[in-house]
């Protein structure tokens, strides 16, 4: 098929499915079967279109025509792209197929999960939209079309956000979230115009060839940095996201935390390329960016109980270590280490791909706990390894991926960080060495602390014994969202494998990001490959060696009898499943740790004399940069702004009086 | 021709002084269906003779739609919903009267310094279509009554439908024929909206200083 075909459907068909959904939207089932089908779809067009492109190489541009406006979108598929499309392809494909049943199920409201009221034919639109808009941000070739795209799918995630309005804190999140994308669309624009003044012209080809003085580029990254960064989620630009993804459906939630914040980062490499050859100081700011959101996304999730909440907090971890990956590389640009360039950029684009797997896994898991039990609350779950063996299995693979632990694939990228930092340590001396220290010690802590909290989630939620008849009851979940889930889990395992041997085929994705000719590219990925293809055999070796004792055991025990007895029985008559050890115990001593960057608040009764009355004890995790930042900032500008309020007097003719003087002022002042 | 053009360019300066200086609201509605079609013959004073079809039947609807059917429909507005016959001002008559004098002023100015394409036919057309603007927008703001609103509405339209004429584009009849649907439109709905709520809210008669009453 050719490319112009293809990209048509990648950006149309989501869409096309999602307005014919709608349209059938009085029968459920077929509503979303036709979204599904659509983003089932379109997803399939851009595998085959990125996957086309980074295989054979070269770049496919077609021109659209824009309403006869003259104006003509153009849009292309290079390998940076292409690249980004792969994950947006198959997490909203695979999310699809997920949200068939899992909207479907919800929808007889026999779950109270929260998500009853909603219509699917409304999420199928919208995550459609969500589909082309992210699709048309990664293909557009121009920074007006570029813009339009960008709002596009903040839009369509803001009302997926907001679709189920009936709850006062969904309502919060979404203006959140509005208001977070605003003012990141606001930087956007600044960027973008002030690179097209500069560059006098507003095609990326115009704005790749300008050259910008150094005061200009600095104003510039500064620009992109706050401006792509408020949708990655970089500390302290995040706080719309915990909010945003329990709000959302899970496969939507998935698709936001898994690709859409991805666009970010996609935005930040794709600024780096117009913006010339970067000063060290970037790498410094987005080595910092990186460390402090790494370490403060594991920070603030291991003090969640709210499933999703913890794995949006876990997101802005990620967000981290992609970060922490570019700075690095970008550090190596700048004083010339290229090795550490090469492997600090590949390892950040790596990440980039697999948090989109593993994540999508998680939330997926969660959405089916969520459907399952009707609560995200973890201390409310429990013992459903044996109830939900699909979504158990897929989310201890998604689980141990994201703690990038080998054989898995979270391993493979955090691994190549770690790389480019200890290049850096054996390259550099005084002062340079500290960006690599902060790498090295920053992806320790945020490993160790991911280990923690994901052992927590799975070890809560999945082991044990239930602790609310709901999570007692709950059945194995429908066919297509395992299918969804354990498509994403293999995802995972595919990746681990191919990843080393696949690793020269980033050549072409960094190259432009990179001051280094191909065959030097080639050959410092080729060398990164062989220590990885060493670890991973040695993961896998020794998963040969479990599965070989595991067998062994299984032997031994063969035709004995084996017995199940309650655990901590201890001879205690009446034992309650309340009384197991919950998350917020488990993480309790790394939370007291933490507790000063941390604000929570919590309640404890007053116990008072020999026979206290009956108490309750609640701890509220919160977020101190929404308690010390942003709510003093705008309840700040809110109080400035009342002062104004004399200005709306209510009365028509002093309106239409601001008008005239308005309007006067400029006529004069332009005829002067 | 030039002395015709100026002779009308005048009529519509006169017209926006009188409903400047003036309490009655009759006096009002009579200057603004004068004023509208003193600008349909503005079509009638270009070089070549006589205008083509299109225009003749433009200057006609416009003719009737201003000089008949707005009059008749604001006095009978004021007729069935009781306005008071008085214009309510913010600004008294004398001071209008001079901020109207300073008004041209500012608008001989601009008429001056404002670069437009092709030739004027004559250096009264872009001023007066500036004062008549001017006027428009200054009675909506100094007026109380609500049916003022109305015609200084009405006023601000006729002074970019004379600026149309200054410029003579001949692109003029689709447009020129718009603006008339679209004023039409907006001053059926404003009538009919103050009968409403004249008819509804007994205390707001037409007093648009009232309305504040119905912000949020």
């Amino acid at each position: 098929m050719s490319h112009a075909v293809l990209i048509a459907a990648a950006i149309l068909l989501p869409l096309v499915g999602g307005l014919l959904g709608r349209l059938v939207g009085f029968h459920s089932g077929l509503a979303r079967l036709t979204a599904a089908a659509g983003g089932v779809l379109g997803g399939l067009a851009g595998l085959g279109l990125g996957g086309d492109i980074l295989w054979n190489g070269g770049q496919a541009i077609v021109n659209w025509p824009w309403f006869a406006t003259g104006y003509g979108l153009t849009l292309a598929v290079d390998p940076l792209s292409a690249f980004f499309l792969l994950p947006v392809s198959v997490l909203t494909a695979l999310a699809a197929v997920y949200g068939v049943a899992y909207l479907g199920h919800s929808h007889g409201g026999s779950s109270g999960a929260g998500h009853g009221a909603i219509d699917p034919a409304n999420v199928g639109l919208f995550a459609g939209l969500l589909q082309t808009g992210m699709v048309l941000v990664l293909l557009v070739q121009d920074a007006l079309g570029f813009l339009f795209s960008w709002e596009l799918m903040s839009i369509a995630a803001f009302f997926v956000i907001a679709l189920d309005d009936g709850q006062a804190e969904n309502r919060s999140a979404a203006w959140t979230y509005l208001v977070a994308t605003h003012i990141g669309s606001a930087f956007l624009i600044l960027f973008f115009l002030f690179l097209g003044h500069r560059a006098g012209g507003l095609t990326f080809t115009d704005l790749a060839r300008v050259t910008l003085s150094g005061q200009a580029q600095a104003l510039l990254f500064v620009a992109a940095l706050c401006g792509f960064g408020a949708k990655a989620g970089f500390v302290p630009l995040h706080v719309w996201l915990p909010d945003a993804h329990p709000a959302a459906p899970s496969h939507i939630s998935a698709v936001m935390s898994g690709v859409m914040i991805k666009t970010g980062i996609y935005g930040l490499l794709r600024a780096l390329t117009f913006l010339g050859a970067p000063p060290a100081w970037w790498g410094w700011v987005l080595v910092i960016i990186g460390f402090t959101s790494g370490i403060l996304g594991m920070v603030f999730a291991l003090a969640q109980r709210d499933l999703k909440r913890l794995l949006a907090y876990s997101s802005v971890e990620n967000i981290g270590i992609v970060t922490l990956g570019m700075g690095i590389g970008l550090f190596g640009v700048a004083t010339g280490q290229t090795t550490m360039g090469v492997l600090g950029l590949a390892g950040s684009l790596l990440h980039v791909l697999n948090h989109a797997m593993f994540k999508g896994v998680l939330f997926l898991g969660a959405g089916a706990l969520v459907q399952g039990t009707g609560t995200r609350d973890l201390d409310h779950l429990g013992g459903l390894s044996r109830r939900m063996p699909g979504a158990a299995g897929s989310f201890l693979v998604g689980a141990v991926a994201i703690c990038g632990l080998p054989p898995l694939n979270g391993f493979v990228s955090e691994f190549l960080i770690y790389l480019a930092a200890f290049h850096g340590l054996l390259g550099g001396q005084g002062f340079a060495l500290l960006p690599s220290f902060l790498v090295i010690a920053g992806l320790a802590l945020i490993g160790g602390l991911a280990a923690a909290c994901f052992t927590n989630v799975y070890g809560i939620a999945f082991l044990g014994e239930p602790r609310t008849r709901a999570a007692g009851e709950v059945g194995a979940s429908p066919g297509l969202m395992t299918l969804g889930m354990s498509g994403l889990a293999l995802a995972c395992v595919l990746l681990a494998i191919a990843l080393p041997v696949v690793l020269p085929g980033l050549a072409p994705v960094l190259a432009p990001l990179l001051p280094i000719d191909g065959p030097t590219l080639l050959l410092e990925l080729l060398r990164a490959g062989a220590p990885l293809r060493g670890v991973l055999a040695l993961g896998a070796l020794l998963l040969l060696l479990v599965g070989f004792l595991a067998f062994v055991r299984g032997r031994l025990l063969a035709g004995r009898e084996v017995g199940e007895t309650p655990t901590w029985d201890c001879g205690y008559a009446a034992p309650t499943a309340r009384m197991s050890y919950t998350g917020s115990s488990f993480t309790q001593p790394l939370n007291d740790l933490f507790e000063p960057v941390r604000t929570g608040t919590v309640e404890r009764p007053a116990l008072v004399g020999l026979f206290p009355a009956p108490g309750r004890m609640a701890t509220h995790p919160g977020d101190s940069f929404v308690g010390h930042l942003f709510t003093p900032l705008f309840t700040g500008a809110e109080t400035l702004f009342q002062r104004l309020r004399w200005v709306q007097s209510g009365r028509l003719q002093v309106y239409v009086l601001y008008i005239a003087v308005t309007l006067l002022v400029l006529l004069g002042w332009n005829l002067w | 021709m030039t002395m015709l053009l100026e002779g009308l360019l005048v009529l519509i300066v006169l017209t926006n002084l009188l409903m400047l200086g003036s309490s009655r609201l009759g006096v009002y509605i009579r200057a603004g269906a004068l004023q509208g079609v003193g600008l349909a013959f503005l079509f009638f004073t270009g070089e070549g003779g006589w205008p083509e079809v299109s225009i003749t039947v433009l200057a006609l609807v416009t003719m009737v739609v201003k000089g008949g059917v707005f009059p008749m429909l604001l006095f009978r507005t004021i007729r069935q919903a009781g306005v008071r016959r008085e214009v309510e001002p913010y600004v008294g008559f004398t001071a209008s009267l001079l901020i109207g004098v300073a008004a041209w002023g500012f608008a001989s100015w601009v008429g001056g310094r404002l670069p437009l394409p092709g030739v004027i036919r004559s250096d009264l057309l872009v001023p007066t279509a500036m004062f008549t603007i001017f006027t428009g927008l200054f009675l909506i703001v100094a007026r109380r009554n609500a049916i003022t609103q109305v015609l200084g509405y009405l006023v601000l339209e006729n002074g970019v439908f004379t600026f149309g004429v200054a410029l003579e584009t001949s692109t003029s009849f689709l447009v020129e024929m718009g603006i008339l649907l679209d004023i039409f439109v907006g001053v059926f709905v404003m009538v009919i909206t103050l009968f409403q709520i004249n008819r509804e809210i007994e205390e707001i008669h037409m007093d648009s200083s009232k309305l504040s009453a119905l912000k949020d």
